[in-house]
């Protein structure tokens, strides 16, 4: 299989018509766009539609329209674009529609800056919208993966009915890594659901997020929240790496997971033992795999480019079992591996 | 090299490390040499990343007051003909693709008047690796688009085919062919062929090898 250069955004882009999708709805946002621009050239004679919304409010509602109709789509933004669809993802969700929302992160709140951030964890993971409901969060930590959860963002989608989301950030979305396209195969999964026309063939199907009975809306959550229950089973996913002897486990994801390794390479270096767990799916939170990682661990260093967002799910997974410390930059910086170096020998470095 | 080097290219395939490269080659020699970061498109991954590298190497650099900064907006805050008039060697590192060359168009006097002096050159910079550059076709009918946007014709190709970290001379080597195929078919000559400096220099017959140093890297490999 051949190895070709590519930009994280563009990677993107690829995969996703490689998986089948025929609509893009998106607005153009910085540090994303190439991704747009990307689809724009290609997406017409891949035999689909590509279509530059008035807003993202006007994005995200043509995504649950063409979704409604069983067609492959998705949806890209970077972190305020994506809070002007959060109503549209809330409504896809209440419709039990798939599609496949992008979030190249970027400093927050607010407008911001262009440079890279995480500081969307809250948002994707716990907040996307109103109700109660959740998007598959998948974080990828190379370009090769971009492509790679992009496929399997599409598939899960439609297998469970619901919006997957792509977390990554301005570095993964701009950097350039080698990257192979993988053989796919095409899941040929009747959408028996879809609005897509009944030719007097059989009873006409309603894409509807409105339940004026509130019995109803509450049996159509509870549903919901049993393909939660599976998902949270079955679709969790991590890196561990050296976590078996380490005294100290860093956690991170994402551009800051590639970082911390280096730091944790470099701290193995000086005869520190420490070991890096990655969550590759941030809803599901991957909590058994957690819990294998740091159980010969004294401590445990969440980095993060925020304030601190994944630290409480890392605390409830191994419910607090052991001390769980934080180092993060926010606002565009990215942490360098020599700044979480120094942060690993300030706790103890137990070596 | 001449007086004026200008860098473009896809987005991708090397400019701002062959344009590092360079820079860092001349000042070795003890010339004067002043970079400019002319990339209005990319906010991420450029030139002005390597300040500190030049200030030691005694290289000027010249590059936006905004780049690297959170205002996303395509300034050009210095004067490109003013440079082309000072004292020694200018290399202009351009944003990528016809959208990138778009900085250029309005100098096209100025490169004109160097030109009739035989004082510049304009590089296009290639990478079969680099998706949707990979033919000789798909290099060409970018480089025509550049040269569109930037009313100014290429002089010469500089064959920097790599797949980012996992370069080798091999990559070099078999990246020949498509080297000359696009020579031949754009009518202007191969200046050279990059392979990673950190490895032994290929020896293909008629074929001229440079050693190029990876100095784009992300934060976790510096």
């Amino acid at each position: 299989m051949e190895r070709s250069l590519m930009k994280g955004n563009e990677a993107l882009a690829e995969a996703a018509l490689r998986a089948g999708c025929k609509c893009f709805f998106g607005y153009p946002i910085t540090p994303q766009t190439e991704i747009s621009a990307y689809l724009a050239k290609k997406m017409a004679k891949a035999g689909g539609l590509f279509l530059q919304a008035e807003s993202e409010v006007a994005a995200i509602n043509m995504v649950l329209g063409a979704s409604g109709t069983g067609t492959r789509v998705m949806t890209s933004s970077s972190s305020p674009g994506i809070s002007l669809k959060s109503e549209g993802i809330s409504y896809i969700a209440g419709s039990d529609l798939p599609c496949v929302i992008i979030n190249v992160q970027r400093g927050g709140p607010g407008l911001g800056g262009i440079q890279p951030s995480q500081a969307d964890y809250w948002q994707a993971t716990k907040g996307l919208g109103h109700g109660d409901f959740h998007v598959i969060v998948y974080a990828p930590a190379s370009v090769q993966e971009m492509v790679d959860m992009v496929i399997n963002a599409f598939d899960k989608a439609d297998e469970y009915r619901m919006p997957a989301m792509i977390l990554a950030d301005g570095l993964l979305g701009q950097m350039m890594e080698p990257v192979t396209f993988p053989e796919i195969k095409q899941k040929n999964s009747e959408k028996t659901w879809a609005a897509d026309g009944h030719k007097n063939k059989r009873k006409h199907n309603i894409i509807n997020s409105l339940y004026l009975q509130p019995d109803v809306l509450e049996n159509s959550v509870v549903e919901r929240y049993k393909r939660y229950d599976t998902i949270q089973e079955n679709e969790t996913d991590a890196e561990n790496y050296l976590c078996e002897d380490a005294d100290i486990v860093l956690c991170a994801f994402g551009a800051t997971a590639r970082v911390a390794k280096s730091a944790v390479n470099q701290a193995r270096e000086k005869g520190i033992k420490a070991g890096l767990f990655r969550p590759k799916t941030l809803w599901p939170f991957p909590v058994n795999e957690i819990n294998e990682a740091v159980k010969n661990a004294k401590t445990v260093l969440t980095v993060e480019m925020s304030m601190g967002q994944m630290i409480d799910d890392v605390k409830l997974a191994i419910n607090c079992s052991k001390p769980v410390e934080f180092f993060g930059r926010t606002g565009g910086i990215i942490p360098t591996p020599t700044e979480i170096l120094a942060e690993i020998e300030k706790l103890g470095g137990a070596k | 090299m001449k007086k004026v080097t200008i860098i473009t290219g896809h987005y991708g395939s090397g400019k701002t490390n062959i344009s590092v490269n360079l820079a860092l080659e001349l000042a070795k020699t003890g010339e004067r040499v002043t970079v400019v970061d002319l990339d209005i498109v990319n906010y991420y991954f450029r030139t002005a990343d390597f300040k500190k590298l030049f200030a030691e190497n005694g290289i000027e650099l010249i590059s936006s007051m905004y780049a690297n900064t959170n205002l996303d907006i395509p300034a050009i805050s210095f004067d490109i003909e003013r440079l082309c008039r000072d004292e020694g060697y200018l290399i202009i590192d351009v944003g990528g693709d016809d959208a990138g060359a778009t900085a250029l168009g309005r100098y096209k006097e100025p490169f004109e008047e160097l030109k009739a002096n035989n004082q510049i050159d304009m590089f296009y910079v290639i990478n079969c690796c680099r998706y949707l550059t990979s033919t000789s076709e798909e290099a060409l009918e970018l480089m025509y688009e550049i040269e569109e946007t930037a009313r100014f014709k290429h002089t010469g190709i500089v064959n920097n085919s790599n797949l980012g970290t996992e370069t080798t001379v091999q990559t070099a080597v078999d990246a020949v062919e498509f080297g000359k195929e696009v020579s031949k078919n754009a009518g202007i000559p191969v200046i050279f062929n990059s392979y990673p400096a950190e490895s032994e220099k290929p020896e293909v017959e008629g074929v001229n090898f440079k050693p190029v140093i990876n100095f784009v890297k992300p934060i976790w490999e510096q």
